[in-house]
């Protein structure tokens, strides 16, 4: 089609040939139908609000990640050969070391912007995986996992745990003291696994620990593996994303079939392109002024050796946190030891992530709800799941302070015994605590908004009144502040019914169906959520009496 | 001469002789050597002297009146005079208070104090001895040996930087910043408070001027900071929380920014 029109045009207009960007365009839509593809996506809208874009954070970041990592593997020499250091770091030279650590101090010392190359490459891995965990939480304090958008709650959830193995991997790779003993770490947990713990080991390392080949294959599984899989999910997250199209605040003329925002082109591409810049100057700026995993420092690894103050980064902190905690129980039966002190914090470490990323799952199970949710929830209209999501992420401080244990108790003069104790309290306490504070907290912002419906907002303008009382004028809210206060639909406790049906026969509630109710009505039931105003409520107050 | 020419073969010139000489290296030695000998002796009981006064004020509450040790104190009968020039010269005695560890702080005598406190406690039994600058200055040591041996028996407590560390109970090893040869040298021979001791037997006088060098080189302050700020040389407990707070969190800063300025869809 655009063909014949341009013999037209050339044929009438003696203007001369249409300029190259459009005949570069002409040429591309002939042979991959961009225009059709362009007129579908470029208009996409995308609402606006700057927690949209933590997802943008994490992709950029790990945009960085890869660009850089890329650098990197130029220098970087994965192999277990032991040489010698005679590089320009002085209290290293002489030390006998593997090719790994050398090429590395190489990167550090010696290969153009190569130390500043690395420590882009680590912070942004940091800020990547800092990224992803609050992006997953504002996707789960807003309710945006609800259906039809629960496959990429699990894509996203996966990211954050690939991402949380792709960084392991990489800390491991200069082969330092401090990464050497996070590699100890994990074939100390792999070791303790009931049966297969010791094959197991044996596989990954190609003998006994350290051997000569886990940088070797840490490697593949770093550059290669990992991020293979990662960039995938990642690709088909934000298909999803756009198929699904965002989500959006609820408000005045924003509805379950709608977006309101701007369009993809040119405002989003505008924005997201600066935004990518915005990233990676603040990045960028983090690596040039502060020092991150300096391994000159360390040294090189040697099973003999240890320092104190051994953590892995912060998004391992997690399972440093739950073996620290755990007391060294073990089990000898017949001749072999169950090492419960390291097996149970490596389940204990599945477990945690678990919970988070079967939420949306407990909850439609619960809830019963089928329909799809394109506006998000405020997080006060869903205390349960607010309360729940609060409580994890206390649950995954505290051990996070478990993980630091020593460092707490060297920088507050506290007894490290005394921290560990209250990290093994507080894993069981802190979540219930936080929960019901958090609940409560939803439950009076609820009343709030109800009162603010119903009564208007306070104006801080005292008027006495003939008979001295004094009151406070209150204001109506406008219809739009209302209509955002009042438009989420209340889910009602799933009741199990009558025992018996109208024809007499015997429902049979199983225990799965009275466990639904139950939680139901832990969810939704008098305790759980204000009844939003109704209009007749509204209606009888403003028409009653006028002075409040 | 002739009377003494005559008698010299008398049966008592010998004994003559003899007496002579006795006088003469007796009347020598009383001369020279006792004169000296004397000055030293009580130069040196002066200050046990004045040391005991110093530690019946400021150390015989804990350590007994004559340095055998309370149920607050250990016995100080034979630890020496570096440990004492350690413990008092960091500052660690006299301490403010029993408990898990007594922390260094401002030094309460002058080095002439700490001297005379030595040579009060070095006088109660035989111990290490207050090391001589040639045993601990750093000089022409080997630091790549002095890291290697660091990392075996150091870092495992005070962090392979040396920047310290916990230990159980609230005990803790801790930073080497700052610490000066003498005292780092005297640690290590005498294992103060929680600390194992490194005598020449196990850890040569070599060796221990190797680790003094290698902290002079990486942990001194003057050490320069390849990458930039240290954070503290605590690793990953301190670069993630660097990394969530000036890194995420100046992103967030940045992307609330960029949402706040955009063309408003008009309000109806």
């Amino acid at each position: 089609m655009s063909t014949t029109n341009h013999a037209t045009d050339d044929a009438s207009a003696p203007r001369g040939k249409a300029p190259a960007g459009e005949r570069l365009a002409d040429w591309a839509d002939g042979r991959l139908g961009v225009y059709s593809l362009a007129k579908a996506n470029m208009r996409k809208i995308f609402p606006d609000h700057w927690s949209f874009m933590l997802g943008e954070i994490c992709l950029y970041s790990f945009m960085i990640i890869i660009m850089t990592g890329v650098y990197l593997t130029l220098f970087f020499h994965p192999s277990m050969n032991e040489v010698t250091y005679s590089g320009p770091y002085v209290p290293l030279q002489g030390i006998r070391m593997s090719e790994a650590f050398n090429s590395t101090m190489n990167i550090s010392f010696e290969v153009r912007g190569g130390l500043l190359i690395r420590q882009i490459h680590h912070w942004s891995a940091v800020v990547f995986i800092a990224g992803m965990f609050v992006h997953m939480m504002r996707v789960f304090f807003t309710g945006a996992f609800r259906k039809p958008r629960e496959v990429n709650w699990m894509f996203g959830f996966l990211l954050f745990v690939l991402g949380m193995f792709t960084g392991f991997t990489g800390y491991s790779l200069p082969d330092d003291l401090l990464s050497g003993t996070g590699v100890r770490f994990m074939e100390g947990a792999i070791l303790s696994v009931p049966i297969v713990g010791t094959y197991l080991s044996f596989f990954l390392f190609g003998g006994q620990f350290p051997g000569h080949d886990f940088v070797a294959r840490f490697y593949t599984i770093h550059i290669l593996l990992l991020p293979g899989i990662m960039a995938g999910l990642l690709v088909a997250h934000l298909i999803l994303v756009f198929y699904h199209k965002h989500t959006q605040f609820p408000g005045p003329g924003r509805t379950e079939k709608n977006v309101v925002g701007m369009p993809l082109m040119p405002v989003y591409m505008a924005k997201a392109g600066g935004f990518f810049f915005l990233v990676f100057g603040v990045i960028a700026a983090v690596a040039a002024v502060a020092s991150i995993n300096p391994i000159w420092e360390f040294g090189p690894y040697r099973p003999d050796q240890v320092s104190t103050g051994a953590q892995p980064d912060w998004y391992m902190g997690m399972a440093e946190g739950l073996i620290r905690a755990m007391p060294g129980w073990e089990i000898n039966f017949w001749g072999h030891t169950l090492q419960l002190g390291v097996f149970i914090p490596l389940v204990l470490f599945g477990v945690v992530l678990a919970v988070m990323a079967l939420w949306p799952f407990i909850e439609s199970w619960v809830t019963g709800d089928k329909s799809e949710h394109h506006l998000a929830d405020r997080p006060r209209n869903a205390p349960t799941r607010t309360a729940f999501g609060a409580a994890w992420v206390a649950w995954y401080m505290v051990l996070l302070l478990g993980g630091g244990n020593d460092i707490a108790a060297t920088h507050f003069h506290l007894s490290i015994n005394a921290v560990t104790w209250f990290v093994r309290i507080s894993f069981f306490v802190i979540p219930v605590l936080t929960f019901v504070a958090t609940k409560r907290i939803c439950m009076g912002l609820q009343r709030r908004d109800k009162d603010k419906v119903l009564h208007g907002r306070e104006t801080g303008v005292i008027k006495r009144l003939p008979h001295g009382e004094f009151v406070e004028v209150h204001a109506p809210l406008d219809q739009g502040q209302m209509y955002t206060l009042t438009q989420h639909v209340q889910h009602q406790p799933f009741e199990l019914g009558e025992e018996v049906d109208e024809n007499g026969v015997r429902r049979k509630a199983g225990p799965v169906t009275k466990l639904r109710s139950k939680l139901s009505q832990g969810m939704y039931g008098e305790g759980s959520q204000i009844p939003k105003p109704t209009a007749e409520e509204h209606a009888e107050i403003t028409s009653g009496h006028g002075h409040h | 001469m002739k009377k003494l020419s005559v008698r010299r073969r008398h049966p008592l010139a010998a004994l003559v002789v003899l007496l002579f000489a006795l006088a003469a290296t007796g009347g020598l030695y009383a001369a020279f050597a006792p004169a000296e000998k004397a000055q030293a002796d009580s130069s040196q009981s002066l200050a046990i002297e004045e040391g005991k006064k110093l530690y019946s004020v400021g150390c015989a509450t804990c350590h007994g009146t004559s340095g055998e040790g309370t149920k607050t104190g250990p016995s100080l009968v034979g630890v020496g005079s570096a440990a004492v020039d350690f413990q008092v010269g960091t500052g660690r005695m006299p301490a403010q208070q029993p408990g898990a560890q007594i922390p260094a702080k401002k030094v309460a005598y002058s080095q002439a104090q700490i001297d005379q406190l030595a040579a009060y406690i070095a006088s109660l039994g035989p111990g290490p001895s207050v090391p001589t600058k040639a045993q601990y200055s750093p000089g022409g040591a080997d630091i790549a040996n002095g890291g290697q041996l660091f990392r075996t028996n150091c870092s495992q407590c005070h962090n392979a930087s040396g920047k310290g560390g916990a230990l159980s109970d609230g005990k803790f090893a801790p930073t080497l910043q700052g610490v000066t040869p003498k005292h780092i040298y005297e640690a290590m021979l005498t294992g103060p408070q929680n600390m194992p001791n490194f005598p020449d037997t196990t850890m040569p006088e070599k060796d221990k001027k190797d680790i003094i060098a290698y902290l002079g080189e990486v942990d001194s302050g003057k050490t320069p900071s390849e990458g930039g700020l240290e954070l503290g040389g605590l690793g990953p407990v301190s670069e993630g929380l660097f990394g969530w707070i000036f890194g995420l969190g100046t992103l967030i800063a940045v992307a609330v920014w960029v949402a706040a300025h955009t063309t408003k869809a008009r309000k109806s």
